[in-house]
C-alpha cells in the first residue's frame, strides 16, 4: 500500500499521517510538497491532512487549491483514486469542488477540540465495509471551521445517493441538536463523493489509531482504507 | 529631574526612554561620547527591566541552577536537559502581560509565538505548550472580554502552529483587574549533541535576516513592559505587536530543515527589543562583532528609519549566521516556504556592533557591555506594612454551616470549577503524543521511538504568596512535584515566570526576594534545578500592585511505559477501590484558602508552610506507586482542600462517574478538616488486595498513608466525626463542568 500524504504550507497533521500509516498500518508513506506538479507514481491513496493551510486566510481551503499539487490530485480522483481529506484535507477537497458544500465557521465561532461520537450512516464505502451501520465511533476533533454547511437540495442528494459518512451523534448514537457540536446540516461529519472514491470528514481517525491516546476507533475507518491486521 | 548632562537632548527626551540620570552617564562612559539618538533607543532597551533584569538579578542568582541532566542552565534562550537516548528537552517560560490587557488576542498570540521562538532556535521542534493566566474577577467588566480576547489569542496561535496547548492554570482575584498575567510555556524536543546557541561565531561569517518583514508594530514593546500602567495604558495599543501564526509555522519548518542539514552556526529570534536585542546578544555572547547594514532588511512600510528599524518588534523574524559557502543553501530552504531571507551583515572581530544606513553609520557601540554588562541594582526591600493586617483572620468568622452548599459553590467558582470551557478552545492532541492532557495533574507527553514520556505542570499559589511569599513560592515547586508524581514522572528541571510588582517599591522587592528565597531552597530539595525563565515586573495600575505571582513550570520524566501502560487517572476507576490519602490528612489550614475567599471575600491568614521533607517523601511515594501500576487514580489536593479533590477524583474516567463513600476522624472543625489546604497530601484509589503492596512502598518512604473509604455508587458520601454530606454526582458533575462557562455567561 502506497500512500502519498500532501504537506501545504500550515498543513499540521501531515507528520501525524505518515506516522500512523506507517507504524500502525504498515504503509509506504510519501511526503509530497504542495509545489510539485504531480503525485509519484503508484500512488494507491493520497491523504490532504489537517492543519492550517495558508493559516486559513481568506478562507479555509481556499489557497490551498491553488497549490500545483492540487491539479494531479483532481486528475487523480478522476481516475477513480482514493483520495481522504481529513479536517483541513475536507475543507480543501470541498474548495477545489471535489465534494460538495463547505465548511464554514462553528456556531460558537470557537474552536473545538474534543473527541466526540459520531454514527457510522453507510458501509456502502471503503472506509467504512467492515462496520456495522449505526456503530458509534468515539474521535477528536479539532476545528474552528467544522460547521458543514450545503443546500437544502445537496443534502438531501447526499442522502439519497447514501453518500454521507459520519454524523456527530450521542454516546447512545442518537443524532441530534444537543449532538452536534459545530452546527453542521443534518449533522455531517463525513461525506464522500458518488464516485464513492474521495472522503472528507472533519474528525481526525489518525488520532483515535493507538491504545495510549484516547480511542481507537478512528484505525477501524482507516483499516478499511490502509487494510492490514487489526 | 533636570540632574542629566546632555548637550543634544533634553532630559525629558532621555526620561522617556526609561534612563535614570546614573544610567545615562553609564551610558556615556561606554560609548566614549554622548550616545545618538538611535543609540539611546538602544540603551533604552537592552537597559529595560524586561531585557537586562537589572533589578532581579542580583536575587535570581540564588536560584539553583545545575542538576545531573542540566545540558544547558540559564543565559540561553531557553534551558536544556537530557532525558537519555539521545534526546533532550528544552523549555521556558515567558510573560506577555503587559500586551495582553491592552490587546488580549494578539498579546497572548504573541506570547505564544515568542516562547515557540526562542524554543526553535534552539534547534528544537515544539512538543507542548501550556499556560498560566489571572484576570480580575469574573464579574469584573473588563475580565470577559480579557479572557475570551487571551484564550483565542492562545489558541489562534498555537493551534495553527500544530504544537497541542496541554495544560495550564487560571485563576481571577481582584489585585489581577488593572495587570492581567498571561505566562506561556513550551517545551521542544531536540538531539542532545545538536543543540544551536544564540551566538555569532567566525569573523568574516554573514549575518542572515529571516522570516516576515520588519515593520512599525512594537516600538518600544520592552519598555512598556518595564512600566507601570495608569489611565493612558490603553492608548499603547499600537505597540503591541500583531501575530502570524502562518508565518511562523513556515518560519519553523524552515529553521528545523536548516538544523537537520547543519546550515547554521548560530540563531537567535527577534522578540523583545527586536533585531537591536539579537545582534548584540549575539555577539555579545560570542565575544564578536557585527557590522549590520539596515538598507538590507526587509521592510513591510516605507521610509522607515534607523531607529525604528532597530527597535521594531515585529514578530516572526530570525537573525542568523551560517558560513559563506552555506549562504545559497539557506537561502533556497526559505524560498521553499516563501520566507524572506536577507545577509544583512557580517562578523567581525570588534568586539563593536556598528550599524549603517543610507551610507551612514548610525550605529557604534560595544557588544558586550549593552548585552551582559546592564546596571545591576540591589533595591531595598522591606515587609510590607500591612502584613500583620494580611495575616489577621478570625477563623470562627469562617465556619461552614452547611458543608454541602459551600462544597457546591466552591465546584462552580470561578476558580475551582472544570477549565472545559478554556482548553476545549486550545488542540491538545495534535503531534499524537498526549497521553495525559489538560484536565489532569500534570501533561504527559510520550517521546516517539522511546518507552519515555515528559510531564509537565504550571503552578502558583498567589493569594498564599501574598500572605507569605516564601512559603508560597516553595509551595508552588512542591505543588508540581507533586503534580509529576501524579503521573508517574521525576523532576529533571523548572522554569519560572516570576510576575511582581513595582521594584522600586521596597515591600514589592522583599515580596520578590522572599519568593526567590523559598523557590531555591524547594527546588534544591526537590530536585529541580531552574534552567531558565523570565521576570515580569511592574505589574502595578494606579498604585495597585497584582499578587506576588512566582508562577513554576515544573518538567519530569517518565520512563518504562510501554504501550499497554494505563494512563495516570486522576479520576476513581473501579467500584470496591480503597481510598488513602498518602501525607497527613489532618493539618489543613484555612488561612488564604479559597474557602475563606468564597465565605468573606477576602485573602487573610497565616497560609500554610512547605515542609519539604513531607513533600518529597509524598511525592516519591506516590510516583512509585504510579509507575508501579500499583494505584488507579492519584491526585494532588490542593486549592479547595480535600473535600474538593475528593469531589474532583469523582470525575469522570472514560464517560463514567464514581462515587465513593469516605469517613475520617481527627481534632479539627469539619470546616478545617473538609476545606483546609495545605501541601503534602494526595488522594490515591486502588483495589482492596493491592493494600499491602502500598502499605509496604508507604513503609519505605516513612510515608503516612490513611485509609478514609471505597469508591463506589452514585454519591460523593464524605464524614468527618460524624459530620456528613451526601453529593449527587450529576448534580456535583453538572455545577463544576458548567462553572466557569456559567461565569463567563456562555453555553459550550
Amino acid at each position: 500500500m502506497n500512500v502519498a500524504v500532501v504537506t501545504f504550507p500550515g498543513s499540521n497533521c501531515d507528520d501525524d499521517c505518515h506516522y500512523v500509516c506507517r507504524s500502525v498500518f504498515g504503509a509506504t508513506t510519501i511526503q509530497v510538497w504542495h509545489k510539485e506538479k504531480s503525485l509519484p507514481s503508484g500512488v494507491d491513496v493520497v491523504i490532504l491532512p489537517g492543519g492550517f493551510s495558508y493559516g486559513d486566510y481568506l478562507r479555509t481551503g481556499a489557497l490551498a487549491r491553488f497549490s500545483p499539487i492540487m491539479e494531479d490530485v483532481v486528475r487523480f480522483a478522476g481516475r477513480g483514486g482514493t483520495v481522504l481529506g481529513i479536517c483541513n484535507g475536507f475543507q480543501i477537497l470541498c474548495e477545489a469542488g471535489l465534494l460538495p458544500g463547505a465548511l464554514i465557521r462553528n456556531q460558537s465561532l470557537r474552536f473545538i477540540c474534543e473527541s466526540v461520537p459520531v454514527r457510522v450512516e453507510t458501509t456502502e464505502s471503503q472506509l467504512t465495509s467492515a462496520l456495522e451501520k449505526g456503530r458509534v465511533l468515539h474521535i477528536p476533533i479539532a476545528h474552528m471551521d467544522g460547521n458543514y454547511f450545503a443546500k437544502e437540495d445537496t443534502v438531501r442528494g447526499l442522502e439519497d445517493s447514501d453518500q454521507v459518512l459520519l454524523r456527530y451523534c450521542t454516546s447512545e448514537g442518537e443524532v441530534s441538536d444537543a449532538s452536534n457540536p459545530n452546527g453542521s446540516c443534518a449533522n455531517i461529519a463525513g461525506i464522500m463523493n458518488s464516485g464513492r472514491n474521495v472522503f472528507g470528514m472533519m474528525p481526525h481517525p489518525e488520532r483515535a489509531s493507538e491504545t495510549p491516546l484516547s480511542s481507537i476507533d478512528g484505525r477501524e475507518l482507516l483499516a478499511g482504507l490502509l487494510g492490514g491486521s487489526l | 529631574m533636570s540632574d542629566y548632562q546632555s548637550s543634544q537632548f533634553t532630559s525629558e527626551i532621555i526620561e522617556e526612554h526609561g534612563l535614570s540620570p546614573d544610567e545615562w552617564v553609564r551610558a556615556v562612559e561606554i560609548c566614549g561620547r554622548e550616545p545618538n539618538l538611535v543609540e539611546l533607543g538602544i540603551f533604552s532597551v537592552m537597559w529595560s527591566e524586561h531585557c537586562s533584569y537589572k533589578s532581579s538579578k542580583v536575587h535570581l542568582k540564588r536560584l539553583p541552577t545545575e542538576g545531573p541532566r542540566v545540558l544547558l542552565g540559564p543565559g540561553e534562550n531557553a534551558g536544556v536537559v537530557d532525558i537519555g537516548d539521545g534526546l533532550a528537552v528544552c523549555f521556558k517560560m515567558e510573560s506577555h502581560n503587559h500586551p495582553s490587557f491592552i490587546e488580549p488576542h494578539q498579546g497572548a498570540a504573541t506570547g505564544v509565538g515568542g516562547i515557540m521562538r526562542d524554543i526553535f532556535t534552539m534547534g528544537a521542534r515544539p512538543i507542548a505548550s501550556l499556560n498560566s493566566l489571572r484576570f480580575g474577577p469574573i464579574d469584573h467588566p473588563r475580565t470577559r472580554h480579557l479572557l475570551t480576547g487571551v484564550v483565542s489569542g492562545i489558541g489562534g496561535y498555537g493551534n495553527c502552529m500544530g504544537v497541542p496547548t496541554v495544560g495550564g492554570e487560571v485563576q481571577f482575584h481582584e489585585k489581577y483587574a488593572g495587570n492581567i498575567l498571561v505566562n506561556a510555556f513550551n517545551l521542544g524536543l531536540v538531539p542532545a549533541n545538536r543543540i544551536f546557541l544564540g551566538q555569532a561565531t567566525g569573523v568574516g561569517n554573514p549575518v542572515i535576516y529571516v522570516g516576515s518583514k520588519t515593520g512599525r508594530d512594537g516600538i518600544h514593546g520592552a519598555t512598556m513592559a518595564s512600566e507601570s500602567f495608569d489611565d493612558e495604558a490603553l492608548e499603547k495599543r499600537p505597540t503591541v505587536q500583531v501575530g502570524d501564526p502562518f508565518t511562523e509555522k513556515r518560519l519553523l519548518e524552515a529553521c528545523l530543515e536548516l538544523f537537520e542539514r547543519n546550515l547554521v552556526l548560530g540563531i537567535q529570534d527577534m522578540g523583545a527589543a527586536g533585531l537591536t536585542c539579537s545582534t548584540f546578544e549575539m555577539a555579545g555572547r560570542a565575544g564578536t562583532g557585527i557590522n549590520l547594514h539596515l538598507d538590507a532588511i526587509p521592510l513591510r512600510e516605507s521610509g522607515m528609519t534607523a531607529y525604528e528599524i532597530l527597535l521594531s518588534e515585529s514578530q516572526e523574524r530570525m537573525l542568523l549566521v551560517c558560513s559563506p559557502e552555506q549562504v545559497e543553501s539557506v537561502r533556497a530552504v526559505f524560498e521553499k516556504w516563501d520566507l524572506d531571507c536577507a545577509v544583512c551583515g557580517t562578523v567581525t572581530n570588534t568586539g563593536r556592533v556598528v550599524v549603517t544606513h543610507h551610507g551612514e553609520q548610525v550605529v557604534d557601540l560595544p557588544a558586550s557591555p549593552l548585552a551582559d554588562n546592564a546596571p545591576m541594582y540591589d533595591r531595598p526591600y522591606a515587609p510590607p506594612e500591612d502584613l500583620e493586617v494580611r495575616r489577621t483572620l478570625d477563623e470562627s468568622s469562617c465556619h461552614s454551616d452547611d458543608l454541602l452548599a459551600d462544597l457546591y459553590a466552591l465546584l462552580s467558582s470561578p476558580n475551582l470549577s472544570s477549565r472545559r470551557f478554556i482548553y476545549r478552545q486550545y488542540d491538545h492532541m495534535v503531534r499524537l503524543g498526549t497521553r495525559v492532557g489538560p484536565g489532569g495533574d500534570a501533561a504527559l507527553i510520550r517521546i516517539p521511538g522511546t518507552d519515555k514520556a515528559v510531564g509537565m505542570t504550571v503552578d502558583c499559589n498567589s493569594r498564599w504568596c501574598w500572605l507569605d511569599p516564601r512559603q508560597g513560592a516553595a509551595l508552588a515547586v512542591a505543588e508540581g512535584v507533586r503534580n509529576l508524581a501524579c503521573v508517574g514522572a521525576e523532576p529533571v528541571g523548572a522554569t519560572d515566570c516570576l510576575n511582581f510588582g513595582n521594584p522600586e517599591r521596597p515591600e514589592i522587592m522583599w515580596e520578590f526576594a522572599e519568593a526567590i528565597t523559598g523557590m531555591a531552597e524547594a527546588c534544591a530539595a526537590l530536585d529541580a534545578p531552574i534552567t531558565g525563565g523570565n521576570v515580569s515586573l511592574y505589574n502595578e495600575t494606579d498604585g495597585v500592585s497584582i499578587l506576588p505571582t512566582p508562577t513554576v513550570a515544573v518538567v519530569g520524566l517518565r520512563e518504562g511505559l510501554s504501550d499497554e501502560s494505563p494512563n495516570p487517572s486522576s479520576a476513581f476507576r473501579s467500584n470496591d477501590s480503597v481510598v488513602a490519602v498518602v501525607g497527613k490528612v489532618a493539618g489543613g489550614t484555612l488561612g488564604g484558602s479559597e474557602f475563606v475567599l468564597h465565605k468573606t471575600g477576602r485573602t487573610a491568614g497565616i497560609p500554610p508552610s512547605c515542609d519539604l521533607s513531607a513533600e518529597k517523601v509524598t511525592s516519591d511515594v506516590v510516583r512509585e506507586l504510579v509507575q508501579g501500576g500499583l494505584v488507579e487514580s492519584a491526585h494532588d489536593v490542593s486549592d479547595g482542600g480535600l473535600l474538593v479533590a475528593l469531589a474532583e477524583c469523582t470525575g469522570a474516567h472514560h464517560g463514567h462517574h464514581l462515587g465513593a463513600d469516605i469517613a475520617w476522624t481527627g481534632d479539627e472543625t469539619p470546616t478545617q478538616a473538609f476545606f483546609g489546604e495545605a501541601g503534602a497530601r494526595i488522594v490515591v484509589s486502588f483495589p482492596a488486595d493491592g493494600y499491602g503492596a502500598v502499605q509496604a512502598l508507604a513503609e519505605k518512604y516513612g510515608a503516612t498513608l490513611t485509609l478514609i473509604g471505597t469508591v463506589g455508587g452514585d454519591r460523593l458520601i464524605v464524614s468527618y466525626n460524624g459530620h456528613s454530606i451526601t453529593a449527587d454526582l450529576d448534580e456535583m458533575y453538572s455545577r463544576w463542568d458548567q462553572g466557569l462557562a456559567n461565569a463567563v455567561g456562555v453555553n459550550q
